[in-house]
């Protein structure tokens, strides 16, 4: 075994294992947590693909910015988990045709059928002055651009429709308008009254 | 829980920990007697010792950046600060430190112990790996990959999980507080400080650190400072509040919420957060300096008196601009007021992200119709 085969399966154990930890632990937060640890472990996996900028991609989105929101939820969340395991025996059944299906389907689509040794050259081992995020781009602003827009354009369509979704007017909040503050005169908030006794002297 | 019950806990930890440096341990032995060959030629111990080389003066710097705060700021506010300690105060960071050293780290109860313990490693840990990536001169750097500026940008949104961690596992409303208004705070700058290097990388043709300083290259005026003025300014106050500093401390906010998200640590896990924090500032400072101010380039490039300074070395240049850009940070704490929560966020969202959009449009446009001294 070489040293990065060694690094490989290091990596592979504790993705295996974070994942799996996911759907087994019981707390919400801890459950996050080892998605966390997931992702982190992909991506290193990625690295030894010689893939680095979707490695660093995955750290970028998913690591630093999807989970931390996840987390902020999770945390706010109050959830007693007791109800939410009711019903294990009664689901079970669903649960892993559903399971076995999903399994079924991976295999058909990304087993050794389509991506075995004898279909799919071994990859080449690149020089180090091989770039792999200039590669990505001129595949993906020339031969793919088309469909790199759309998916861009439909990622927007959906940040939109999420914001229309949760933005309604709410009457009972009360904002405060900065414009306005700026643009407060004395006389708006104070009133200057004379009084008689005052004048007297 | 019983006396007894405590000792046997902390028995049972002590035994943990020896077990699972003992195996790790010996695996590593192991390993490294089968592959001494191959560590050698990869030159592993070499890197080692580059690492330790980068790390040890980056927490020499982080321990005199605090006596520097204090003085600076004494001095700001008409006082001496801190001179007990050593001759004229210089000996007080060494001493803060092993006070910090002797004090006991308290668990609170219900705490959860691991996650506790864990958190100030997940926030310094982030800071210290972004310093792999980053160039002192054109030829001194750890490892000069092709994205660093990617690698550097997915490290730094890491650090966020110490804060939010920190503040679950304490078990405290204020810490939890604390952590949740940092981390709604970094998420939003996140995006700002993205953009502003996405001008950054626009203009330098480059995700790599040090074909963008090389594209800096001129003089004083062709630094990028000048044509991304709006994204250079955006991304150091984006690197104030991601670095959760004054005016943006509101995680920490001793008023309010007494001390943040930090509020239960104690001793060492106490300092490995402040330490955390000054290497993030050293690390904002210096990426400024390298992506707008000309990294190990000198000023006087370009003008008469260049051939002055020319036996002065790139790396003194580079520790300069950190320098001023590290005043900056100082200065701003002494003078301006912690802002209110939703003014932070509104100047994140509704300010600066407007800002390096409408920025990106017109620096794009400079590119593409090739305008002087800086796309032609």
């Amino acid at each position: 075994m070489d040293f990065e085969r060694i690094i490989f399966y290091i990596f592979a154990a504790i993705l295996v294992f974070a994942a799996g930890r996911v759907i087994t632990v019981r707390n919400p937060v801890h459950a996050a947590l080892h998605l966390v640890l997931a992702f982190f472990t992909c991506a290193g996996l990625w690295l030894l693909l010689e893939a680095e900028f979707l490695a660093i991609a995955l750290v970028l989105v998913y690591v630093g910015a999807v989970m931390v929101l996840f987390l902020f939820v999770v945390m706010m969340l109050d959830i007693n988990t007791s109800p939410l395991r009711e019903g294990f025996v009664k689901y079970l059944p669903i649960g892993s045709t559903v399971a076995v299906l999903i399994f079924a389907e991976m295999f058909l689509v990304v087993g050794s059928k389509h991506f075995g040794r004898e279909v799919v050259a071994i990859p080449a081992r690149h020089a180090a002055d091989y770039s792999n995020v200039r590669e990505l781009g001129s595949v993906l602003y020339t031969d793919y651009v088309y469909p790199f827009e759309i998916a861009a354009v439909i990622l927007l369509v959906a940040i939109i429709a999420a914001i229309a979704l949760t933005m309604r007017k709410r009457p009972e909040t009360k904002y405060q308008d900065p414009a306005q503050q700026v643009l407060v005169k004395p006389a708006d908030r104070v009133r200057l009254v004379r009084m008689k006794t005052e004048q007297k002297q | 829980m019983t006396d007894t019950v405590l000792r046997k806990s902390y028995k049972t930890h002590w035994l943990i920990i020896l077990l699972v440096t003992a195996v790790f341990g010996t695996g590593a032995i192991l390993l490294g007697v089968q592959y001494w060959a191959e560590i050698k030629s990869i030159a592993i111990l070499y890197a080692l010792i580059k690492i330790i080389l980068i790390v040890a003066p980056l927490m020499g710097a982080v321990a005199y950046l605090t006596f520097a705060e204090r003085k600076i700021i004494g001095y700001m506010q008409v006082r001496i600060g801190p001179n007990r300690v050593g001759p004229r105060g210089w000996l007080q960071p060494i001493a803060d430190a092993l006070k910090l050293l002797m004090k006991e780290i308290i668990v609170p109860t219900n705490a959860n112990r691991f996650l506790f313990l864990i958190a100030p490693m997940m926030s310094i840990a982030p800071a210290l790996a972004a310093w792999a990536v980053l160039p002192f001169t054109d030829t001194l750097v750890l490892a000069n990959i092709d994205a660093s500026l990617l690698y550097i940008l997915a490290l730094t949104s890491i650090g966020v999980y110490g804060v939010i961690i920190a503040g679950w596992a304490s078990n405290s409303k204020y810490a939890f507080l604390g952590s949740m208004r940092s981390a709604a705070q970094i998420v939003s700058y996140e995006i700002a400080m993205g953009f502003a290097l996405v001008g950054v990388l626009i203009a330098g043709g480059s995700l790599n650190l040090v074909e963008i300083v090389q594209a800096q290259q001129g003089s004083f005026l062709h630094w990028f400072w000048l044509p991304l003025l709006p994204l250079f300014l955006v991304y150091f106050i984006s690197g104030v509040a991601e670095t959760n500093r004054a005016p943006f401390d509101v995680s920490e906010g001793e008023s309010e919420i007494v001390a943040g998200f930090h509020v239960e640590y104690s001793g060492m896990a106490f300092a490995v957060f402040f330490l955390a924090e000054y290497a993030n500032m050293i690390l904002i400072a210096a990426l400024a300096s390298l992506m707008f101010l000309g990294g190990w380039l000198s000023p006087f490039e370009g003008t008469w008196i260049e051939s002055w300074f020319a036996w002065v070395p790139g790396i003194f240049w580079l520790f300069a601009k950190m320098s001023l850009m590290l005043l900056f940070f100082l200065w701003f704490r002494a003078t301006f007021p912690r802002y209110r929560y939703d003014q932070i966020m509104r100047l994140g969202w509704k300010v600066f992200i407007p800002i390096t959009i409408v920025w990106l449009v017109l620096e794009s446009a400079a590119v593409v119709l090739k305008i002087g001294p800086w796309f032609d």
